[in-house]
């Protein structure tokens, strides 16, 4: 019989400082049933895929270069554009979060990722049509990038002006 | 060696990537903007340029390297044309791959069709 | 006569019958070790739809066909129908409800749903005020996954906490009359109450549920004046591998330790192999493990007494974006065979 056992004490506290201490408490001690993620595998599968991708990037860049006759900032600009477009194919058949799933930041962090993050969302609220669903979701998660980014570059600018 | 470079560099700003996502709780598109914007930020800083000339494409098609397109062209476009240009060279110079990524995405989304897990 | 136990406990004098059970899965939930308890199992997790909310519809109405028709009963002697799901305003559950044109009531209880329409519907029928009630629950890993987290496409890595939605739906058919052989009741539960330990990652449902549902657990001993060895079977709900490991820790620490008897349907529903890291979540999870496998074995003789608990983790879209921290829920069930051997 447990008739008299004492309940846990985790959760019921109501006030907020406390509350806080025991939040913290209480994940350290969560923590200690949590498998670590395979940080060493995981980095190294991300060095390697993020690194081939900038490989074949300068590649193509090389290549349209020397045979395209394009100049290193025009060829630049279409390796960019093609990433863009082959990370985006890629999502729609599916095949992307895969890839993510193995090679993790290897593939976010490149502007392949955000390619992804453009398109993922739109896609999948496809059912809510093409104004609201696809047109809207396009930038609900690639729009923050999008922004923070143009900002950054206005205040960039700005500086700029006064030196 | 270029080849080697270019490895390098890309690899190293992806593992940087890799470390944030299993180490901290931050989610993808939070280290995508904390990309984007440090680009900008080193390259305002002046310490982004060396990367790329050392790194070339390691170092302009991961995220910080947008970010330095986008500020350089700020600065650059205010350098030639003045204070307009801190409107519009950072969304200038970086016009094609967002246009890319819009148009085409756009595109892509309306003829796929979300996939369950294999 | 009082049927209360304590504060959050109840005991059920007229003992409400599980005349009708059956359970949904999806598709890598039909790969997995329960295949061979489902009623049913999709080919395609998009069942013939055009979006994934509908498929998840039609995956709750086959459900409840289902238990419907192996409790032989129609839909006319239904006198209520209880159930939810994890989209936004209960969708689900209410255009499922639509489609059947019985008495609704549509409840949330985030992953312990099934055990919420189950203490309800008893209730309803112990009470008098339903002859028939039809209880169900349902989760879709493709509605759920977008709307707590990210887009399906979307590359991004999970941590090893992280849980699976499952796609899969239950539905349990309680009526008032016992069904013919051997009969399982309802005879008592324990209705928990919403503890909050302060995880804020929705990666780590398990950490966040798992003091509900070890208080769910202690107070139901408590107020019954048992032990975890006076059942065959202890299953909770979705805490995973992750969270059952912090349960059965908490439980020791209380001095009431959790023998082989207890285990988690989370963990139970996929394999290691099937790379869901910490197990499966989300209502159809227990769902389809209590309406597939426990009734079934309980019809088979191998469980004369078993202790349910679904358990919930209430986070919304909203609270998760504001960084709320997660508070959880569990709520117990008990069910018995009796007769018919």
């Amino acid at each position: 019989m447990s008739n008299d056992k004492k309940l846990p004490d985790i959760g019921t506290e109501q006030d907020p400082k406390v509350k806080k201490q025991k939040a913290k408490a209480y994940e350290e001690y969560a923590k200690q049933f949590t498998p670590k993620p395979k940080y060493a595998a995981n980095g190294l599968k991300a060095f390697v895929v993020g690194g081939l991708i900038c490989c074949g990037a300068f590649a193509v860049q090389n290549w349209l270069m020397d045979f395209m006759k394009l100049e290193e900032k025009e060829a630049g600009t279409w390796v960019t554009v093609l990433l863009v477009c082959l990370a985006q194919l890629l999502t729609g058949l599916g095949w992307f979060d895969s890839l993510a799933k193995f090679a993790g930041a290897g593939c976010i962090v490149p502007i392949t990722g955000f390619a992804n993050a453009m398109v993922s969302p739109a896609i999948e609220y496809k059912a809510e049509g093409p104004v609201l669903g696809v047109g809207a979701k396009l930038f609900s998660v690639a729009g923050p990038v999008l922004v923070c980014g143009i900002t950054a570059s206005v205040i960039a600018g700005i500086i700029q002006v006064f030196r | 060696m270029e080849y080697i470079n270019v490895f390098i560099t890309g690899g190293a700003i992806c593992l940087i990537g890799q470390i944030l996502l299993d180490t901290t709780k931050l989610t993808a598109p939070r280290i995508l903007v904390i990309f984007v914007v440090s680009g900008a930020v080193l390259q305002v800083l002046g310490w982004y340029e060396p990367l790329v000339e050392f790194g070339k494409s390691g170092a302009t098609v991961p995220l910080p390297g947008f970010g330095y397109s986008l500020a350089k062209g700020a600065m650059e476009e205010v350098s030639k044309k003045g204070l307009l240009g801190i409107l519009t060279g950072g969304l200038t110079a970086t016009a094609a791959g967002i246009g890319a990524a819009i148009g085409f995405g756009y595109i892509v989304a309306l003829i796929f069709s979300p996939k369950s897990i294999r | 006569m009082n049927n209360q136990r304590g504060k959050h406990s109840i005991v059920f004098s007229n003992r409400p019958n599980i005349v009708g059970a059956a359970a949904v899965g999806g598709v890598k939930e039909s790969q997995g070790p329960q295949k061979k308890w489902f009623d049913f199992t999709l080919e395609d997790d998009i069942f013939g739809e055009k979006t994934w909310e509908k498929a998840e519809g039609k995956m709750v109405k086959k459900a409840i066909d289902l238990a419907l028709s192996n409790g032989r009963v129609s839909e006319k002697q239904v006198d209520i129908l209880l159930g939810g799901d994890l989209i936004n305003q209960l969708m689900i559950a209410n255009y499922a409800a639509r489609d059947l044109q019985m008495p609704f009531l549509g409840l949330y209880g985030a992953c312990s749903t099934m055990t919420e329409s189950l203490i309800a519907g008893s209730v309803f029928i112990d009470g008098g005020y339903a002859s028939c009630a039809v209880c169900a629950a349902s989760s879709h890993y493709c509605t759920a996954e977008r709307q707590f987290r990210m887009p399906l496409e979307h590359g991004n890595q999970r941590p090893p906490s992280a849980q699976w939605t499952a796609t899969a739906a239950g539905s349990m058919v309680l009526s008032k009359d016992r069904a013919p052989g051997r009969n399982i009741c309802v005879t008592a539960a324990t209705i928990g109450r919403v503890l909050d330990p302060g995880i804020k990652d929705v990666n780590e449902m398990g950490a966040a549920m798992a003091p509900a549902a070890a208080d769910t657990l202690l107070t139901h001993f408590r107020d019954l004046g048992r032990s975890p060895e006076d059942y065959d079977v202890i299953l909770s709900g979705d805490l995973g591998h992750v969270g059952k490991k912090i349960l059965m820790d908490l439980m020791a620490k209380q001095g009431v330790p959790m023998a082989e008897n207890y285990n988690d349907c989370g963990a139970l529903m996929y394999d290691d192999s099937q790379d869901v890291h910490s197990g499966g979540s989300g209502c159809g999870c227990s769902a389809s493990i209590f309406a597939g496998r426990i009734i079934k074995e309980m019809r088979q003789g191998k469980i004369r007494r078993a202790l349910i608990m679904s358990t919930g983790a209430l986070l919304s879209t909203i609270s998760s974006g504001q960084g709320e921290t997660i508070p959880g829920i569990a709520h117990a069930v008990v069910l018995e065979a009796e007769g018919g051997e």
